[in-house]
């Protein structure tokens, strides 16, 4: 790892390896990680435990004939058999997505995709439960299967969502913003226009650990305990409250350490119900944890965009408009994780970080046979494919005009001082200073020196290219009035209790997947009241001991939660100070606080810590009126606004002319979250996003043969990048503070994933330009791109 | 978590009793050493034997001797002893260039060459390295020993000659003097099945003309080495020229299908510049001073 320009972002930190506050220290949640002694979904042991396993559909398209379950049932460790008939007794066939769709939990009509859940075997262990699986009889009348999206809406398309009355063809939704009049006129008399097709294809969040749940299901007093592999227990409960029937105070989701998420966490699924189900009809808890295959093949896929897109610019390099028409395939259930009222997500941010005078988007979703998702994998709310659109168009135009991109890139920034920026799609951006971003960018890769050794290798043969990429993310969803998920406002709570003897516990509605929660929030309290890190205790994912909120999706846990958990410290804060008043016999407005103590201003001796405070306010003495005796404070955080982290990402590849292999040489990413609480975290969190941005630029994709059958259904055929396809990341950073934000801190999640696929396509791009090469779809395998370099460059789907 | 279908499991003790449990076992039985290949496809039930004889205890398999104008590899021999041994790298370069692109760490250590060759994946890389080393192959059974070519003892796509009562003991392979090898494999990232590879060895005469060479592909549709390709370079000085024609030749004997790792036009292509590249590094290996002491 190489870690160019870092300063520690709390220079005021007395000891710089624990700051009690921001900075750089180790994650309090590792040393049970690195021991093993994570407990995960699949360590969970309950007396009495049963396992569940589901047969799955071997085809895309079949009406549902006949179910026979005798011989599994006579299995003599068998307890159960469930069947769509079954559930349809219980109305549990069919339970709502967080799209205002519904999905089969169990096949009752007919199979949608491959992979679908057809019945469900309850048994003793885990081994007789598969071996059962095999002892169910089920027939099938296959149907022609619609797997190619850009045939979705024909009229002799198969019709996939046959049972919803009244429903004539496959189109989800129709969805526009901008004013396309108006960009429309733009384009007309624009000097230059360059279009172009391009395909993010269907890829895999694919984390370590699988999907599985346990249900406890306690008959007597009618409660539920759900053990589950979610990122949003909150939401859960209310859902299982609706699709269950069980009453919300008699659910409690317990959301236990998470090996990864990347929005695959983030849906219900149906063994998730199932194994509900499965405790209820035997009365002992039922565990069910799906295999590799089951995740890839049924759990939330990502992306599966094709994009048509224009730019329209001066020709000396004004970009003037942007607009695209998207075809979105969301496979055989609308089963995404939107906020309502954007069925394609933050896809509108397609405007990226440039000044336009018109824009335009409108994306078209439908329905394929294909497993159903969409919003996965670190792409916060479809920003990813957004900035791939603007990012390869003007890299695009750039060719087209004989620009530098970097140089084309600069001269149309949105300026720091035109902050905040309402773009053309109705987005305010809250803050940014994105030429500085990417002249620190420039300078890290040494730009000029990098595009001069490339004409060196050129004129020798060699294939070296340079991509840059240039991202506006926005994350943080709330506002609630603006962004709700199936009616539940995008707000997080926070409580905060401080013991007696100063120790603290903070508890969040959000949960971490391996974000490192239990640090970066410890961190924000401590920064807010001088409690150190190590002594306060940060609480996640149980819903009997947390307060409500959305959870951790989109990179929302920050700007949110960390909203929600800096204003909570703030008003124990403030507690404290009327305590300490009381304690120093003066009056609030007479103390001045300095992190960790209030004091008397002029008389700096004259003083309370958090923990005299903290002992006063549980002890004996009388308390100033209206102050509860504890130290204890509560908040739900409703965000003013989203916040819109950038960054400025540089890449260098080498392309082997003869085999068309692309290895990827350097990196450089700049990134600008705003405020800093554990730069160790960050670039964690960029390390990362940066190696799933290789994976998806060289060599993910989950592609479907003509009879719908998956061909990335094992990590064999479904590659995922490890560390010998990643360089030693670069990385270097800017802080532009938000200034509606708290702590002025952004999000900081899905940067990479975000912001690095471009540069990679684009530096992969710019190799093969002495072969004319300008556009090639990911992923650039070294077949496809040898394919690209002879002229026959494909799109992959 | 992925489970096979019910099995038993015996552990060998020697090779005789290896032999004798898979008499005992018969057809149903499968003998599992690394793993690697064999319980994946368990676990997806492609594959369910209803025994495993284990032969990972029989550490008389495991061995790497010089033995006379031979190299002698015992079947049970890791992956990872193969990349390691300098013995093997110096004599056979050819060996380390494979084993650096055979799967990952975790797979080559406990996987072996015994394993390797009687799985005889397309896709698999030691095939091809012992049908250019001109290797032999030691099989037992009831009826004792034989001794087996390379092109008699792979017969195809996971098939090999070795009898469901036989195991393989061990790999021959003869030392020549003034001799180099080369293999390079394309794949989409490290662990993957090759999109194609292909593998060298060459034999130069005292004046430096070519005396002998093979050539043979993986993953590309084609079994054994390229005969004419053997033919156009003996006799031959080492050039780019002469690389250029074999590769053609490589070209035009595979016979690659279409998958997700690529097209058929491209892997002919592989096959072409992949030939041209390990010929041009085996005859540079063969012309180095270390490798003219080599004995034959």
């Amino acid at each position: 790892m190489t870690v160019i320009h870092e300063r520690e972002s709390n220079p005021a930190a007395g000891d710089a390896d624990r700051p009690i506050g921001y900075g750089r220290i180790q994650r309090k949640e590792d040393p049970r990680f690195v021991r093993g002694k994570g407990h995960y979904i699949d360590d969970l042991v309950l007396p009495g435990m049963l396992h569940g396993a589901i047969l799955r559909a071997p085809v895309a398209h079949a009406r549902l004939v006949s179910i026979d379950t005798t011989n599994a049932l006579a299995h003599p460790k068998v307890l159960a058999v469930i069947t769509g008939k079954d559930l349809e007794g219980l109305k549990l066939a069919w339970a709502p997505t967080l799209s205002a769709d519904v999905q089969a939990v169990l096949v009752t009509d007919k199979v949608r995709f491959q992979g679908q859940e057809v019945a469900f075997v309850v048994a003793e262990d885990r081994y007789a439960a598969r071996d059962a699986l095999e002892l169910i009889d089920v027939e099938y009348d296959v149907l022609p299967p619609l797997v190619d999206a850009r045939k979705a809406l024909d009229a002799d398309a198969p019709l996939i969502r046959d049972e919803i009355e009244g429903r004539t063809d496959n189109k989800i939704f129709d969805w526009e913003m901008g004013d396309a009049a108006e960009t429309d006129a733009v384009f007309a008399s624009a000097d230059v226009v360059v279009s172009q097709e391009m395909v993010y294809p269907r890829v895999h969040p694919a984390p370590m650990e699988t999907c599985g749940a346990v249900a406890d299901f306690d008959a007597v007093n009618g409660k539920l305990t759900l053990y589950e592999t979610t990122q949003a227990p909150h939401a859960h409960r209310t859902l299982f409250a609706i699709v269950a029937g069980i009453p919300e105070h008699k659910i409690r989701i317990v959301s236990p350490d998470i090996g990864g998420g990347f929005g695959n966490k983030v849906g219900i699924y149906p063994g998730y119900i199932l194994a509900v189900v499965g405790s209820i009809v035997t009365g002992r808890p039922v565990k069910w944890v799906e295999d590799r295959s089951e995740n890839l093949m049924s759990t939330s896929f990502a992306r599966d965009y094709i994009m048509q897109g224009e730019i329209a610019a001066t020709k000396d390099g004004k970009i003037l408009a942007l607009r695209t028409n998207v075809l979105a395939d969301h496979g055989a259930f609308n089963a995404t994780a939107q906020p309502t009222k954007n069925p394609a997500g933050f896809f509108s941010i397609f405007t990226g970080s440039y000044d336009l005078q018109a824009a335009h988007c409108k994306v078209t979703g439908v329905y394929t046979n294909k497993a159903p998702g969409g919003v996965a994998y670190a792409c916060s709310f479809r920003v990813t494919e957004a900035v791939y659109l603007v990012e390869r168009m003007v890299d695009i135009l750039a060719r087209k005009l004989e620009m530098d991109p970097a140089e084309l890139r600069l001269k149309n920034f949105i300026k720091p001082e035109q902050f905040p920026y309402a773009n053309k799609t109705g987005w305010v951006y809250d803050s940014g200073n994105y030429e500085a971003a990417m002249r620190l960018s420039m300078q890290l890769a040494g730009y000029e020196d990098l595009r001069r050794e490339q004409l060196q290798k050129r004129a020798k043969g060699e294939l070296m290219g340079i991509g840059i990429s240039f991202f506006t993310e926005v994350v943080g969803a709330g506002p609630r009035k603006h962004f709700d998920i199936v009616g539940l406002g995008m707000a997080d709570g926070a409580e905060l209790r401080v013991h007696p003897t100063g120790k603290a516990v903070v508890r969040l509605s959000v949960q971490s997947q391996g974000q490192g929660h239990e640090t970066t929030f410890a961190q924000i309290v401590a920064e807010e009241l001088g409690i150190p890190p190590e002594n306060i205790d940060v609480v996640h994912g149980d819903t009997d001991q947390t307060p409500f909120g959305l959870g951790t999706y989109g990179s929302r846990s920050t700007p949110v939660s960390g909203g929600a958990v800096a204003l909570v410290a703030r008003k124990v804060r403030e507690k404290a100070k009327l305590i300490a008043a009381a304690m120093l016999e003066t009056r609030p407005e007479d103390l001045e606080w300095e992190k960790g103590r209030w004091f008397v201003k002029g008389d700096p001796t004259a003083g309370k810590t958090i923990e005299d405070i903290a002992m006063a306010a549980h002890g004996t003495m009388t308390l100033p009126e209206g102050v509860d005796g504890n130290l204890d404070a509560e908040v739900t955080y409703d965000p003013p606004n989203l916040t819109f982290p950038f960054g400025a990402y540089i890449c260098v590849v080498d392309v082997d002319p003869g085999t068309g292999h692309v290895k990827v040489r350097r990196f450089i990413a700049v990134d600008d979250c705003g405020t800093r609480i554990n730069p160790m975290i960050i670039e964690g969190q960029v390390h990362g996003g940066l190696t799933d941005g290789v994976g998806m630029a060289l060599m993910e994709i989950i592609e479907f043969d003509a009879d719908g059958n998956n061909l990335g259904g094992s990590f064999m055929d479904y590659l995922i990048p490890t560390a010998m396809e990643v360089p030693d990341w670069e990385t270097g950073f800017t802080v532009t503070p938000s200034p509606h934000h708290p702590i002025g801190a952004k999000g900081i999640g899905e940067s990479a994933t975000v912001g690095s696929p471009p540069a990679i396509v684009n530096a992969v791009v710019d190799a093969l330009a002495p072969f004319g090469v300008v556009h090639m779809d990911m992923p650039c395998t070294p077949a496809r791109v040898w394919a690209a370099m002879q002229g026959r460059a494909t799109p992959p789907i | 978590m992925q489970i096979p279908a019910p099995f038993d499991y015996v552990r060998a003790t020697t090779v005789e009793n290896a032999l004798e449990l898979l008499a005992r076992h018969g057809p149903e039985s499968r003998v599992i050493a690394g793993g690697h290949s064999l319980i994946p496809m368990m676990k997806l039930r492609l594959s369910r034997p209803e025994w495993l004889i284990d032969i990972n205890d029989l550490f008389e398999l495991d061995f790497i001797l010089r033995d006379g104008g031979e190299l002698r590899i015992g079947a049970l021999t890791r992956h990872s002893t193969l990349l390691e041994s300098d013995e093997i790298a110096r004599l056979f370069p050819i060996v380390r260039d494979a084993e650096l692109v055979i799967a990952d760490p975790v797979v080559r250590n406990r996987g072996t060459i015994g394993g390797s060759l009687c799985q005889a994946d397309p896709a698999e890389d030691l095939s091809t390295v012992c049908d250019v080393l001109g290797a032999v192959a030691v099989v037992r059974g009831p009826g004792g020993e034989r001794s087996l070519a390379m092109q008699d003892f792979h017969r195809g796509p996971y098939q090999t000659a070795v009898g469901q009562d036989e195991l393989l003991c061990e790999v021959r392979i003869p030392i020549k003097a003034r001799s180099g090898s080369a293999y390079e494999k394309v794949e989409r990232r490290v662990g993957d099945w090759a999109v194609g590879a292909a593998g060298a060895s060459v034999t130069l005469a005292e004046d430096g003309s070519i005396a002998d060479a093979a050539v043979g592909l993986t993953a590309l549709g084609l079994e054994h080495t390229i005969t004419e390709a053997a033919g156009l370079l003996r006799g031959k000085r080492p050039a780019e020229e002469l690389f250029a024609d074999a590769g053609r030749l490589a070209a035009e004997a595979c016979d690659p299908v279409a998958d997700q790792r690529g097209p058929v036009d491209y892997k002919r292509h592989l096959a072409d510049e992949l030939t041209r590249r390990v010929l041009r590094q085996a005859c540079a290996r063969a012309a180095q001073p270390a490798a003219q002491t080599q004995e034959g």
